[in-house]
């Protein structure tokens, strides 16, 4: 391999990668190519830095320079500038990693970075996925090596057990204890299989994980192959992520080819395999019974369990299902031994969290950050707060399965056990951010609109009872809300968390449930006040002009598309409230700021 | 198939190229090349330097570069700076001169004494 003297490392996860990085990438290979420089300098494609907000990222080594927001456009001049005559640009650098003195800030020590601990995410934005060696470069398959040649799987397992790794995919549950249930079972034939059926809206880590660093799953799925004695895995993965399929089929292919997966891997008796399986999108195949049919090419229904997967699971025979994040943590473990996941985190839960940031923040992306590390942390001081400085309302933790966490929890240390205890969970780890412009009634709706949408309708509470949730806060959004819909909703809500079959049924409720638990007095203010305080229910509106503020210019009349707006000249204007609909027309047109909407 | 001695073979061989990625803390060699410097022979300087390192597998040394310095009539300039940030500026630079740069400096951590800004300046 040759040996550059510089590495322009270019972001190629999705979030990048849809704001151009494949042109970015494809005008540094001609620029530098036509300064003659293509010996000395390496470009590579490489998986989301997690900073998605300032992509597409570029990063030159051995300075470290981090640029943000690069178009092709700026690509020549960071050749010209940087890569030819050493002098960093300046003016395309992230601005939070240029220190007071001009000189480059390390990596890790600007602020988005500084508070995270990267375990399943080491190697995202590091290494070039699509190349193998890499990966074996930052000790990949290294693991794997040890465990084939020097452990036992009742070793694997007991190793597994003592680091304390939970579940990354939102229950929680003991990984160790999963990996010994399907190692015990009876069976002729066993299974492996990755849960990458990420359905949450807005978390992507699974995704970031696949397309950045394939060949850590790999690793660990074959190692856990071994200790449960498999020889046959699945990952079973969407197929509105191409990227992360592209990668995956590459990294699997290039496993064979070192031998890492097929027979006889590293010249021992040991044999595995994987296969990909493509899921439709369908968010209840993220819960592991409707997972396992749908590997099976069944319609993706869940069942009651038990039996549980570790007893029969797909074709019939023991499985065992993990999550791609908690796939990604287990090569670290082996290799830096149980006790070093143990120091890390708090008492019930070890390691790290990988989050999705979204909503009103600042630095919308991927961190991971250590279990304990708490909301007020990560939000302000991981996600540079909320912009336009506005209060920070709730966060949002678990997609629909979880719940809201208001302002007097946001110093609560973060794991499995605190969230559950203030009614929202883990969940694959999306956290949107809500300020006051939020409406909670509207937050709830979301969700649940959402989860009526991805019923399977296999059982009634979750098929009727979600739809009548969805119902009371349509109406209670409409402005038709009555004394009683809130009692009626947290019945509801406690009917179908007991009565679902699955996942997704007794943990629906619980956007409308906490919300209901924190913000009841919002709930009441649309009922009884017909008032929606922060602005976004459109029927509880009116749009308002201010009289000592309207010039009479007639703007707003002439953007009204139902001509609801009449006045004359040198008299303010007015808004027939009988006829308005409400579009918001007249207040994006207004000059002067006469119009408000309350 | 690869054996585990193949695995560890193929990790110290890329090793090599991508441990630039990671590491800040070694020793760094900043050549000049600012116009006065490139025309003054600064790339070839540069990359004997990449050359010489990449030759005795040199892990922790980077090269990188930097604009002109001020003192252009010394051109090519080169700093290398170690890891307890001790800095030497060797001037006029060639890359003949970079073969023992390398190996009384880098290697065996003896600064080549005439090489340096401060002698020559002496002699002039």
């Amino acid at each position: 391999m040759e040996l550059y003297r510089s590495h322009v490392l270019v972001c190629g996860g999705t979030g990048c990668h849809s704001s151009g990085s494949a042109d970015i990438i494809g005008r540094f290979n001609s620029e530098i190519k036509a300064h003659g420089i293509e010996k000395e300098v390496q470009v590579v494609q490489t998986g989301c830095f997690g900073l998605c907000e300032v992509g597409p990222i570029v990063i030159v080594y051995p300075e470290g320079a981090f640029y943000s927001r690069i178009k092709a456009d700026d690509v020549p001049e960071i050749v010209s500038e940087h890569l030819v005559k050493g002098r960093v640009v300046k003016h395309l650098l992230y601005s939070h990693s240029i220190e007071e003195d001009e000189s480059i800030k390390a990596l890790d020590e600007v602020p988005f970075y500084q508070k995270q601990k990267r375990i399943a995410l080491r190697n995202c934005g590091v290494i070039d996925p699509e190349n193998i060696d890499e990966y074996i470069a930052f000790d990949g398959y290294k693991a794997l090596g040890k465990v084939l040649t020097e452990m036992t799987p009742e070793e694997v397992i007991e190793t597994i057990k003592v680091s304390g790794l939970r579940g990354r995919g939102g229950a929680g549950f003991p990984t160790g204890l999963k990996w010994e249930f399907t190692y015990k079972a009876k069976g002729d034939k066993k299974y492996v299989a990755c849960n990458a059926d990420e359905g949450d809206p807005g978390a992507f880590m699974d995704r970031s994980i696949l397309e950045g660093d394939p060949h850590a799953v790999i690793e660990a799925m074959t190692i856990a192959g071994y200790t449960v004695g498999a020889d046959q895995g699945y990952i079973y993965v969407r197929a509105e992520y191409p990227i992360a399929v592209k990668r995956l089929t590459i990294a699997i292919a290039q496993a064979r080819q070192y031998g890492l997966l097929g027979k006889n891997i590293l010249g021992t008796d040991f044999s595995f395999d994987l296969e990909l399986r493509l899921g439709a999108g369908a968010f209840v195949c993220g819960e592991e019974t409707a997972l396992m049919a749908s590997v099976e090419g069944g319609r993706g229904e869940p069942r009651p369990r038990p039996p549980f997967p570790a007893v029969k699971g797909l074709f019939g025979k023991p499985t065992l299902l993990n999550n791609v994040e908690t796939y990604a943590n287990i090569p670290q473990i082996i290799l830096n031994g149980p006790e070093w996941l143990q120091s890390i985190g708090t008492e019930k839960s070890k390691g790290t969290k990988v989050f999705a940031l979204g909503g009103k923040i600042n630095n919308t992306g991927l961190v991971e950050v250590p279990m304990g590390t708490t909301l007020r942390e990560i939000i302000y001081e991981v996600g540079g707060g909320i912009p336009g400085g506005k209060k920070f309302k709730a966060a949002q933790t678990g997609g629909p399965s979880g719940g809201c966490i208001p302002t007097e929890h946001l110093d609560t240390p973060i794991d499995y056990d605190s969230l559950t205890a203030i009614g929202s969970m883990m969940g694959s780890g999306g956290l949107v951010v809500m300020d006051e412009d939020n409406c909670m009634v509207d937050i709830a709706r979301f969700f649940l609109e959402f989860t009526v949408e991805e019923s399977c309708g296999k059982c009634p509470p979750c098929r009727i009872g979600t739809k009548r949730m969805l119902d009371l806060l349509n109406k209670i959004a409409e402005g038709k809300g009555e004394e009683g819909d809130i009692e009626k909703l947290e019945e509801l809500g406690q009917g179908i968390k007991i009565a679902s079959l699955c996942g997704l049924g007794q943990s629906a409720p619980n956007p409308v449930l906490s919300t209901i638990r924190y913000f009841r007095d919002e709930y009441e203010e649309h009922i009884r006040d017909k008032k929606c305080r922060a602005g976004v229910c459109q029927a509880l509106l009116q749009y308002f002009i201010l009289e000592d503020k309207c010039r009479s210019c007639g703007l707003c009349a002439k953007a009204c598309p139902v001509n609801s707006i009449s006045g004359e000249r040198k008299q303010p204007y007015v808004i027939n409230q009988e006829t308005c609909i409400k579009c918001g027309a007249c207040m994006e047109r207004c000059p002067f700021d006469a119009i408000i909407k309350r | 198939m690869k054996t585990l001695k193949e695995l560890e073979e193929i990790r110290q061989r890329t090793l090599e190229s991508v441990n630039l990625r990671k590491d800040r803390t070694g020793t760094r060699v900043v050549v000049g090349m600012g116009t006065c410097g490139i025309s003054a022979g600064a790339r070839p300087v540069l990359l004997a330097f990449v050359e010489e390192i990449r030759k005795r597998n040199l892990q922790h040394v980077t090269v990188t570069q930097t604009g002109c310095v001020g003192v252009c009539r010394y051109e090519p300039l080169v700093e290398v700076y170690t890891p307890d940030n001790e800095k030497v500026t060797y001037v006029n630079m060639t890359p003949e001169k970079v073969k023992r740069v390398v190996t009384e400096h880098l290697v065996n951590g003896q600064i080549v004494r005439d090489f340096t800004i401060g002698v020559v300046e002496k002699k002039d």
